[in-house]
């Protein structure tokens, strides 16, 4: 099994028609095959996209996400949609009631966000991001920007607030010849939707995810959270080997490190504080970002 | 973004928050003028830098019994004896660094008879992704130590984005200033004022330290602290023409132009890193084996050639940087448009220090290949610990 996405979910692309949204779907088709089904462009409806691949595989566009949803029964969307727009792109996949919503755009105003927020939490939809890579079932479905190439059907669930660091534990975990179940990008903003909670939740309710590998970063105090809720599960025998990593132990207090989200502040969202409370919930915290493969399978060996 | 307080006082009055009369002076000379447009018995002048704590900070080059850097003046002789004291010189904070900030200009501001001193600010809620109030009764105080020491007399109050201020929030928060009459009364309408403010303009923090209740009951912005969200100020002209670059390192205004996130710290060795959780981890994993970062660096997703070239120059433009570490995983971004940059940039600006690359992911041997082409005097690296380890054990060597 694997988390939230597989072989039959069926995907819309909110600004395919763009440079991005291009490439990515393109690598999500050649990508086992992924179900990529329509894109939607308010004022392209009606037209057809062309990839550059081998294949010449072509997509419909829908002037609205509701109609490509009503027309292909997608159950998913991601939304590559430039950051000015992108917020109402969100609120949009969620009136048409999608399922799945993952954003990649990075630099909405935190300001949409607020709004996008409000309208998630009375909606039945579950938004991933802003500002992350997406999710990737290995060799079945990727949604967003992932190198598919570092993955390998496995046990590891992996889960991360940094794409680059998500990479680096789906590398490491595959040349340790675990492989992964999913890997979910959660993404950089102070404001998103889905949380570390709720996709360690799957993970915990997954058979095959055997394995879990967390990553966070200075800022907030998501982990934090994740770490008690780890900690309650286990209380309960719900438990499974869990490795993290938070990133930004030399961040200076008051400055925003590349995502808006990375920020130290009024003393609060250090590292050492979430290292602290991840260990606490028995979580083995590797020390170095290289070595989260290895830590793993340590742990593993018992 | 940051402004300057009597730029964050102009944007609360033109929402109708209560503000006293002020003039921002540049040189001594308008100094006088500035006081005579007051009425005065009181003057307060103030320093107008991007950081807190102003009025117990000193400034270096007078003595250490030298009045700080916001001050009451009785006459408008002494709004003069201040400003030439005050203006050009170093203001030191607990904010600012051991190097202190130039201050290039005051802020000349009417009196007020203080009664009370509150604590009132806005920000994003990360824990409830809304727009919050946080309020206390204990104002013109570090809010830090407040939350440390006396953590129930601080209140938050978040804010419904569908409904904004309703009165029922209004009433919660001038409740939890133990507010009555006339000043309960401008409160409850300054809640709604300062929230339209902060989600109009997209501030990321609005903070009034103190908000204070006068002699005569009127409540009055006193300071006023305000900062935009970065990513919304493409649809704010008015907010960006307020921006002092005076206020920002240079390296950080150079990188901005090429949308690149970099921030300066005091290390020796210089890192460009694509991605930010990346970039913050490669930072660590020096300082893990012993050595410092000279700045944080993320070359973004979609780098191109261009970008690249001109991080690395910025990279090396700092005297500090002893040595440079690359470390790139690609995604998105492929290894050989950073491999071209760098080569490109090195061959423009010239190495004079250690360089290791470490290049992992999309097109990581077309990478390798044009670094080891090149001729360039790079040390390879295979993983971050590999990499991490041979940057400062090259630097040490060095020295």
């Amino acid at each position: 099994m694997s988390i939230i996405v597989n072989k039959d979910t069926k995907i819309i692309v909110q600004g395919l028609t763009g440079k991005t949204g291009t490439f990515h779907t393109e690598q999500a088709l050649e990508y086992y095959g992924t179900k990529m089904v329509a894109g939607v462009h308010p004022k392209k409806g009606g037209s057809t996209w062309s990839s550059g691949l081998e294949s010449a595989a072509e997509l419909p566009i829908y002037t609205s996400v509701g109609e490509a949803k009503e027309a292909t029964g997608a159950t998913a969307s991601v939304i590559y949609v430039p950051p000015a727009g992108a917020g109402a792109a969100i609120i949009e996949a969620i009136e048409a009631e999608i399922p799945f919503i993952s954003c990649i755009t990075e630099g909405i105003p935190v300001m949409d966000m607020v709004k996008v927020k409000a309208k998630l939490e009375k909606s039945n939809s579950m938004l991933l991001g802003p500002n992350c890579p997406g999710i990737l079932t290995p060799e079945e479905c990727k949604i967003g920007i992932m190198p598919g190439s570092i993955f390998k059907k496995g046990s590891v669930g992996v889960v991360s607030r940094s794409g680059t660091l998500t990479y680096e534990a789906v590398f490491q975990t595959t040349a340790e010849g675990l492989g992964q179940t999913t890997a979910v990008g959660i993404g950089g903003d102070p404001v998103k939707g889905t949380e570390f909670i709720d996709v360690l939740e799957k993970f915990l309710a997954d058979d095959e995810t055997k394995s879990i590998i967390m990553i966070g970063e200075i800022g907030g105090s998501a982990e934090e959270d994740a770490a008690q809720f780890l900690a309650d599960e286990a209380k309960k025998g719900r438990k499974k080997p869990t490795v993290g990593f938070i990133a930004g132990r030399t961040a200076p207090p008051g400055r925003t490190m590349g995502h808006a989200g990375a920020i130290v502040s009024g003393g609060k969202g250090g590292a050492e504080d979430k290292i602290a409370a991840m260990e606490a919930a028995g979580i083995t915290v590797s020390p170095s970002p290289a070595r989260l493969g290895t830590t793993l399978a340590d742990v593993l060996k018992g | 973004m940051n402004i300057h307080e009597h730029q964050a006082k102009a944007v609360l009055k033109s929402f109708g928050a209560p503000v006293a009369d002020g003039v921002a002076i540049f040189s001594v000379d308008e100094a006088a003028a500035a006081a005579d447009k007051l009425p005065g018995p009181l003057w307060v002048v103030k320093s107008q830098i991007h950081a807190g704590g102003r009025g117990k900070g000193k400034f270096k080059e007078l003595g250490p019994d030298a009045k700080g850097g916001v001050r009451l003046a009785f006459s408008k002789d002494e709004v003069l004896s201040h400003a030439k004291e005050m203006l050009g010189n170093t203001l030191v904070t607990h904010q600012t660094g051991p190097e202190g900030k130039q201050v290039n200009r005051l802020y000349i501001e009417d009196g007020a008879d203080i009664a009370t001193e509150l604590y009132c600010s806005l920000l994003v809620n990360r824990e409830t992704g809304r727009v919050a109030f946080v309020v206390s009764t204990e104002g013109g105080m570090d809010i830090e130590a407040v939350a440390e020491e006396t953590p129930e007399k601080i209140h938050t109050i978040d804010i419904d984005p569908e409904t904004g201020v309703t009165p029922d929030d209004a009433a919660k928060i001038a409740d939890a200033l133990e507010l009555s009459g006339t000043a309960r009364d401008d409160m409850l309408s300054l809640a709604g004022i300062l929230y339209k403010a902060f989600t109009e303009k997209d501030m990321s923090l609005l903070e009034v330290n103190p908000l204070i209740v006068m002699e005569d009951g009127r409540v009055r912005v006193l300071d006023a602290k305000v900062s935009f969200d970065g990513n919304a100020l493409f649809r704010h002209d008015d907010i960006m023409a307020l921006r002092d670059t005076t206020e920002e390192d240079e390296k950080e205004i150079e990188a901005s132009k090429y949308d690149l996130a970099y921030v300066a710290l005091d290390g020796n060795i210089g890192c460009m890193v694509n991605g930010a959780g990346l970039a913050m981890a490669t930072m660590d994993i020096i300082k893990l084996y012993g050595a410092e970062p000279a700045n944080f660096l993320d070359v973004g997703g979609g780098a191109t050639t261009e970008k690249v070239t001109a991080a690395f120059k910025i990279i090396t433009a700092d005297p500090n940087v002893k040595g440079i570490l690359v470390n790139i995983f690609g995604g998105i971004m492929r290894c050989d448009i950073i491999a071209e940059g760098v080569v490109t940039a090195v061959k423009e600006v010239g190495l004079q220090v250690p360089l290791v690359v470490r290049l992992e992911g999309t097109n990581v041997q077309l990478g390798k290949d044009i670094i080891n082409k090149s001729g360039l005097n790079v040390i390879a690296a295979d993983d971050l610990d590999d990499a991490a380890q041979k940057i400062v054990a090259a630097v040490k060597e060095a020295e």
